[in-house]
Order: structure tokens, then sequence, then C-alpha cells
């Protein structure tokens, strides 16, 4: 049925400075319908969704809502025509609560209107009912975890009556129970007549929901076909315009010497406590469990972050104290944090001083810094994680979000550890980047180095490490080898109905 | 991290000032005139180079008035005692690093608000002073101490010869030394600073301190110009220094700014009000003019970021939005 289009986008061109966002991207989105967008990172997703929500105004190209071409595009005017978007990282205010923030984007009417709060809670109670949710209404946003805050978001969408949903990678940080009811919001917009941009890397969940794929590959809209019409494979090569090959790197280096070892270590404010843990030289280990379950606060204890208040920590066999950051660079360790997107990097330095910034004595001669020698590491860094980049004083915040994540790597490497802390290290990275990352990893450690790898994704955890740790409520639940580890018997240890699944 | 493009546009204004004054005023081009407002401006300059220190921090500091007041008297007192100039020199410095470094304390390490922290002491140490001294200034200076003992027709040279080692020093260092890195960094994104294995806190510690010794070095600049020292000086002080960095196009919000930008951003600043004697306009508009050219200096900048599709760049005191295009 020829239905009117809700969004259709034609030729649209973005460039930032030398580097071109979007080289002729033609879009449509129909009602009641997912329509999946998909691409490796720094295709144009993002700056796909800034155009939409008019964040960003195109070079070139026309934007049509409901079949009328929209002159200006600003957040106002696409909030007003029914755009809503819900972000990996929610964009909500944090010391406003829940209901406040789903009022802020659902009320129309004068600024000095009076307000209703008994309203505003029930319909924030309804519409989070909507999505399978039962949080307080009245609660504030910064006490929520990162999973109850997407959720917030997509209650707001839903209740903002918004016809064009833009998701960009709304499952990144959820568990499986909160994945579902995602999908039921999904189902119910739908139902409605909205139509659904969503974007994501899981290729499974694009499979489960979307009636429709656009590839984008280099700011260009590469195709655009039924879900039903093509396999995963066809996507991928479509993707990154070449079969991929094996999806895991093979290990073939045994782990050396003991490197890295934890005694009853524990930090009390963080729920932390009795974790012990070995890591050999070479070895990746896998650090498992559900999002809570002290992972990455581990890292943070191991990184100096947090200090431990109790047990004891060892590097190549002597004890050492790690109470900040420069303690633990110091040891060798080097931790590259989860949320890149925020504090990865400093988007206003160049990628050569990013690279060099927890390094700066190894490139620097009594306190004053060689600027040839500093950009000569960082074009080899460049070179070596193959960094899209004119320059390398190009500033970090000029690159895509896969970019930028290779130069924190970069940073991390530059300072020659010999333990690297992951944390989540392909999350929100594209298929191609992906692979790039395990090569990568798989090569460091068979030069020695070892990697304590945090991840949610089974596959990964599965495919990357020679041991798996799996923690639950704070401590370590057991330890699997490689040879003995299935994803049921990670999720029986990180679920806890399983004790055991270690033995 | 460096500002090239905002450099030249201050280079541009002064340009056309003084070729006003060249077509219209020809008369403002005498030595004793650029010598004048080359000493009235040369404290403004001192505390300005520590103010930029603080501000790539991504911290402010208020305070340096009072600051400013108080090692002026440090100073004047000193030199009445009769402590010999180097030794005045090191007092004076010292006790403006120690009023910086309880600035950077509170700021660094009990986490508060650096505007403040500032507010209060300004307010503090003014009515400190006041009490100490009970409004009474500092008379009988030996002349060893006026114009560094040196003749009237020497200091200026001196101040010169000052004013270039440490505008060519800071310059120099803010892209060459280590320690400056981790200023820019701390500004830019504290906590991806802190991540990086940067001791974020001494670094806002390090540059309030410093502040404060510039602040010092300016007094005791201005001391020597005169033959008593009020205890009430360097009254908006502060805003004189804050403006002339944030138009030589540093961001309040931290990371990005220059020493070559400040000294630029004095000059101009400096010679409005000369100018405006000079080209006949009433000089009550000097102050309405310095108004006009910070805000034309900063919306400039947050046009320039929006044309760049970059991000906004900090206007308010608050740290900056990180969002960013990728």
């Amino acid at each position: 049925m020829p239905e009117l289009p809700l969004l259709r986008l034609d030729g649209l061109v973005k460039t930032y400075g030398a580097v071109r966002a979007l080289r002729g991207v033609s879009f449509d989105l129909r009602p009641g319908e997912v329509h999946a967008v998909v691409g490796e990172n720094g295709a144009g997703k993002s700056t796909l969704i800034k155009v939409i929500t008019g964040a960003v105004a195109p070079d070139e190209g026309t934007i049509a809502i409901g079949g009328r071409t929209v002159a200006a595009m600003d957040p106002h005017a696409a909030h007003l025509s029914g755009v809503a978007a819900v972000y990996q990282q929610p964009a909500l205010f944090p010391h406003l609560s829940v209901a406040e923030n789903i009022a802020l984007a659902v009320e129309r009417g004068r600024a000095w209107r009076r307000l209703d709060w008994r309203a505003r809670d029930a319909r924030a109670r309804t519409l989070l009912e909507r999505v399978g949710s039962r949080l307080d209404p009245r609660r504030a946003i910064e006490s929520l975890t990162m999973p109850e805050q997407q959720i917030v978001e997509i209650a707001r969408a839903l209740g903002s009556d918004a016809r064009i949903v833009i998701m960009d990678e709304p499952t990144a940080s959820l568990g499986d129970r909160e994945v579902d009811s995602l999908f039921r919001a999904v189902a119910h917009l739908k139902e409605s007549g909205a139509g659904v941009i969503y974007i994501s890397h899981r290729l499974e969940e694009i499979f489960a929901l979307a009636n429709r794929i656009t590839v984008l590959r280099d700011g260009e809209s590469v195709g655009t076909c039924a879900a039903a019409d093509v396999t995963r494979q066809d996507l991928v090569r479509l993707m990154v315009g070449r079969p991929l090959a094996d999806v895991y790197p093979a290990r073939t280096h045994a782990p050396g010497a003991p490197l890295l070892d934890i005694e009853g270590l524990g930090h009390r404010e963080s729920g932390v406590h009795g974790v012990s843990l070995a890591v050999r030289r070479g070895e990746i280990v896998g650090l498992a469990g559900l999002v809570g379950s002290g992972r990455t606060e581990l890292a943070e204890i191991l990184f100096g972050l947090r200090p431990a208040d109790e047990g004891t920590i060892r590097m190549g066999g002597a004890g050492v104290r790690i109470a900040s950051p420069s303690d633990a660079i110091r040891h060798g360790i080097a931790y590259v944090p989860e949320d890149r997107r925020r504090h990865g990097v400093i988007l206003d330095m160049s990628i050569a001083a990013n690279a060099s910034l927890a390094n700066l004595r190894g490139v620097s001669r009594r306190g004053i810094i060689d600027r040839a020698a500093e950009a000569a590491a960082a074009a080899r860094f460049v070179d070596r994680l193959r960094i899209k980049t004119p320059s390398v004083q190009a500033e970090a915040g000029t690159l895509s979000g896969g970019n930028q994540q290779k130069v924190a790597l970069a940073r991390w490497l530059a300072t020659e550890p010999a333990l690297l802390i992951l944390d989540e290290p392909t999350q929100g990275v594209d298929v191609g980047a992906k692979a790039e990352i395990h090569r990568f990893m798989a090569e460091l450690a068979a030069g020695g180095l070892s990697i304590l790898m945090i991840s949610s994704e089974l596959p990964e955890v599965l495919g990357m490490s020679d041991r798996i740790a799996v923690m639950r409520g704070g401590s370590i639940a057991g330890l699997l080898d490689r040879a003995e580890a299935t994803q049921d018997r990670i999720l029986a240890l990180a679920l806890g109905h399983a004790r055991e699944a270690a033995e | 991290m460096t500002s090239r493009r905002r450099e030249a546009s201050i280079a541009a204004a002064i340009a056309v000032l003084y070729a006003a004054l060249a077509l219209f005023a020809p008369v403002f081009f005498t030595r004793e005139n650029f010598s004048d407002l080359f000493l009235g401006n040369f404290p403004v300059l001192l505390a300005a180079m520590g103010a930029t220190l603080v501000i790539l921090a991504g911290e402010i500091d208020i305070s340096i008035g009072s600051v400013f007041a108080i090692c002026g008297v440090v100073a004047g007192v000193c030199a009445v005692s009769g402590v010999p100039l180097a030794a005045n020199v090191l007092i004076t410095c010292a006790a403006g690093a120690a009023l910086g470094s309880l600035n950077g304390a509170l700021v660094a390490y009990a986490g508060l608000p650096s505007i403040v922290v500032t507010l209060a002491t300004m307010v503090a140490l003014r009515e400190g002073l006041r009490w100490a001294t009970e409004g009474a200034w500092v008379q009988n200076l030996p002349g060893s101490f006026q114009w560094l003992g040196l003749s009237q027709s020497a200091y200026p040279l001196v101040a010169a010869a000052v004013t270039l080692v440490l505008q060519v020093t800071l310059a120099w260092a803010s892209r060459h030394v280590a320690a400056f890195r981790s200023i820019f960094a701390t500004g830019s994104d504290a906590e991806a600073a802190r991540l990086a294995g940067i001791a974020t806190a001494r670094v806002k510690w390090a540059v309030f301190t410093a502040g404060g010794v510039f602040t010092a070095l300016a007094a005791f600049m201005n001391a020597v110009r005169f033959n008593q020292i009020p205890s009430n000086a360097g009254i908006g002080l502060e805003m004189k220094v804050i403006a002339a960095v944030v138009v030589g196009g540093a961001t309040v919000g931290g990371g990005r700014g220059s020493f070559g930008g400040t000294l630029l951003g004095v000059i101009l600043l400096a010679s409005v009000g000369p100018a405006l004697v000079f080209l006949g306009v009433t000089s009550y508009w000097e102050r309405a003019l310095h108004g006009a050219i910070v805000l034309a200096a900063v919306t400039i900048d947050a046009l320039a970021a929006r044309a760049q599709g970059h991000r906004a760049s900090g206007l308010g005191l608050g740290p900056r939005a990180k969002a960013t295009v990728s």
C-alpha cells in the first residue's frame, strides 16, 4: 500500500571541516514500521540522527515530514513534528524526577500554567507500566541505573505521542529482561502507527524487530531492503564492503608466568569484597557478570580510582599499593573505561596529545615534551590501529566514536603496560571495527600483554578469553577455563542458581 | 589548544584602533604616552598571566584584587622595615603563593566551586586587610624601593624585559612543558584527565598557587611606582584581568586559550581608554566599550563554534557541555 511516508530524506550531505559525514543519504520511514539503520562506526549514523532531530542542519538535501518539506529543522520544530529520540546515553535531567522528565517532553501549555503534580506522577506511572516497568516516578534520575534511565527515555518517547521514534543503540546497557520490555514497547509503537528508526550493532535484534533495513557505508546509503530478504552475511558484506573473516582470532600462544595476583581484594563502599584472581602474562581473562555485579568497580579498584580497603595486590610477585591512577600506571596497569564517549579521550586535544597523555614522561625529557617524538609515536599508533584521520594534530572531537576509542587504546598502549584492563571494549562498535579490536587484542596477548576484559557480550567473552571469571554480588562466583565454558554455565554463575557449575 | 585565529583578530582590532589614532590624533604617539600606558598596565598583565593559568585549568579566581592589595601592603611593610629588595620580592611572592594555595586547597581538595571560594576569600581578605591596617596606607617608602632603586627612566626597560621573558617563557612552556599539558587536559575534561592518571586536584591547587605568585608580582611591580601604598588597592582588578583573558581567547570553561592571546587582550583593553581621550570621545565610555569588546569576543566564539558544528564554548562559569559531533 503506497502510504504517505512519515519521514522522507533525500540526498543528505553534511561535512565537518574535511570530514564528509554524509555524502548523499536517502531514507524513508513508513507508518507502523521498524526501519533499522546499520553501518560501521563513522558510517554516518550519528550524523543522520542529528539531522533528523534538528541538532545539525544538512548542507544539502531535503527533509520531508508527513509529505511536507521542512525548510529549517531545529530541535524544537522536530519535537513539534513528533520526532523523539532515545539515545544510548540517556539525555535526561539528572536532578529532576522521573515524572518531571516525562512531563517536560509531554506537557504543552503556557509557561505560567499551574502544574498538576498528581497527574504528572499518574501519567508517568502509566507510561512506565506500558513498557513493563514499576519505577517510582518520584525518584530522581541520578538515583537510577543506566538501564532504568533508558526505560524512562522510552516511556517519555511513548508519552509525547511521537510519530517518529529514533532509537540509537537502545539495548547497549540493558539486561535481557529490560530488552524484552523494550521490544514490547517497540511493538506498541508500531501498533499505534508510529515509525521507529532503530539503530543497533546487534544484528540479532535487527532481524527480530525490523521490517526494513538500510545500510550506511562511508556516509552513503548503499541499500535498503526488506529484513526478510537478507541474511546476516549479506548485511555484514554490505556494511564493510568485503566479506568478513573468522569472527574471533585464533589464540595460539600459551600464557606465561603469573603477573597479577590479587587476594581478598575489596572496597566496602562499592560492595566489592573478597576477590581473589590471578592473571598470567599473555593471558586474556574475561570478566563476566551482570551489570552491577561489581566488574567495573573491580577494575576501578585495580586502577586506583577506588583504592582497596581490604586485600592485597601483587604485580610480578611484588606486593604493590595502588592508591591513585598514577600508582597503577607506574606499576604497569592501564585501564580503558567503559564510557569512552564521555571520558575516554579529551575532545579538545589533538590525537597526538591524547595519545601521550598517560605517558608524558615517555615523550619528554626533564619535563619538556619532545613534540616531534610525540607526533611520531602518535603516527605509529594511527597506522597500527588504523585510526581514520587526516593528521595526528586533528582534535579527537572530530573523530568518529570508533576512532576515538582507538585513540583511547593508543594512549594506554603508549604506557607499555603489563596489564591492560578493557571495560566493554567493543560496546557500540560495528562488526568491522569489532573484529579489528579482537584481532588486535589477540596480537597484544601473543606479545605477552595480559588483558582483563570486562564484557557483557557472552560470545565475545567465550571467543576471546583464556579463562573467564564470573562476578556476582561483588565477588567472584566462579572461574571457568576456555574449554569448559559455555554461555549456560556463565549465566548460571552470574545469576547464582547453579553453584555446581563452577566445580 | 591554541587559538591563532583569535590572536589574529585581536591584533587586527588593535591595528584598527592605532590606525584611527594615527589618522585623527597623531599626538598620541609619544614616548611618554606609551611608557605611561605600559607601566600602568604592566601589573594587570602580570596578574592576567596567572589568571590565564587558572582559567586554562577550568577554574576562576575573583580574589585577585584582594590578594593584590595584601601583597602590596606586604611589600610596602617589608620595604619600610628595611628588607632588601630581592628578599622583599621573595616574601611578597610567598605571601601571594600562600593566599593562592589557600584558594587552591579549598577548590581542589575540599571540592568547592572556585567562584564561591574566591568570592568568599575576596571579601574576607579585603576585610581582613582593612582590619589589620585600620585603613592606613604604607608611607615613607625608602628610595631603594621606589622604581626598584633604579632611575625613573631605567625602570620601564626592566619592566619591559620582565614582560618579554615571562611572555616568551609562558608561550613556549604552554606548548612544550608536560605540566602545562596536564593543565590543558584538566581544564578540557577533568574526569578524562583523572582517568588518564593526571593528578587533577594537584593541578588545580598548583594553578591557584601560581596565580597567587603572579598577582603578588603584579602588586610588587605596582607598589614600586608610588611613594605610598594604599590598603584598598586593586578593587575591580579581577574584572579587568578576567576580561583581558577572555578577550584573549581563553574559554571560561577551561582547556582553551593562550598567553599570546592574553597579552593582546590586555593591550586592546588598555588602549581603549586613552584612545578615547585622544580621539575626543568622553572617557566615560571606556568601561562600556570594555564590556562591548568582551561581549563581542564571546559572541564570536559562540558563533564560530556553532559554524564548526563543534560545540558550544563555555560562556557561563559552569562546566561546559561536553557533547560533541562524532
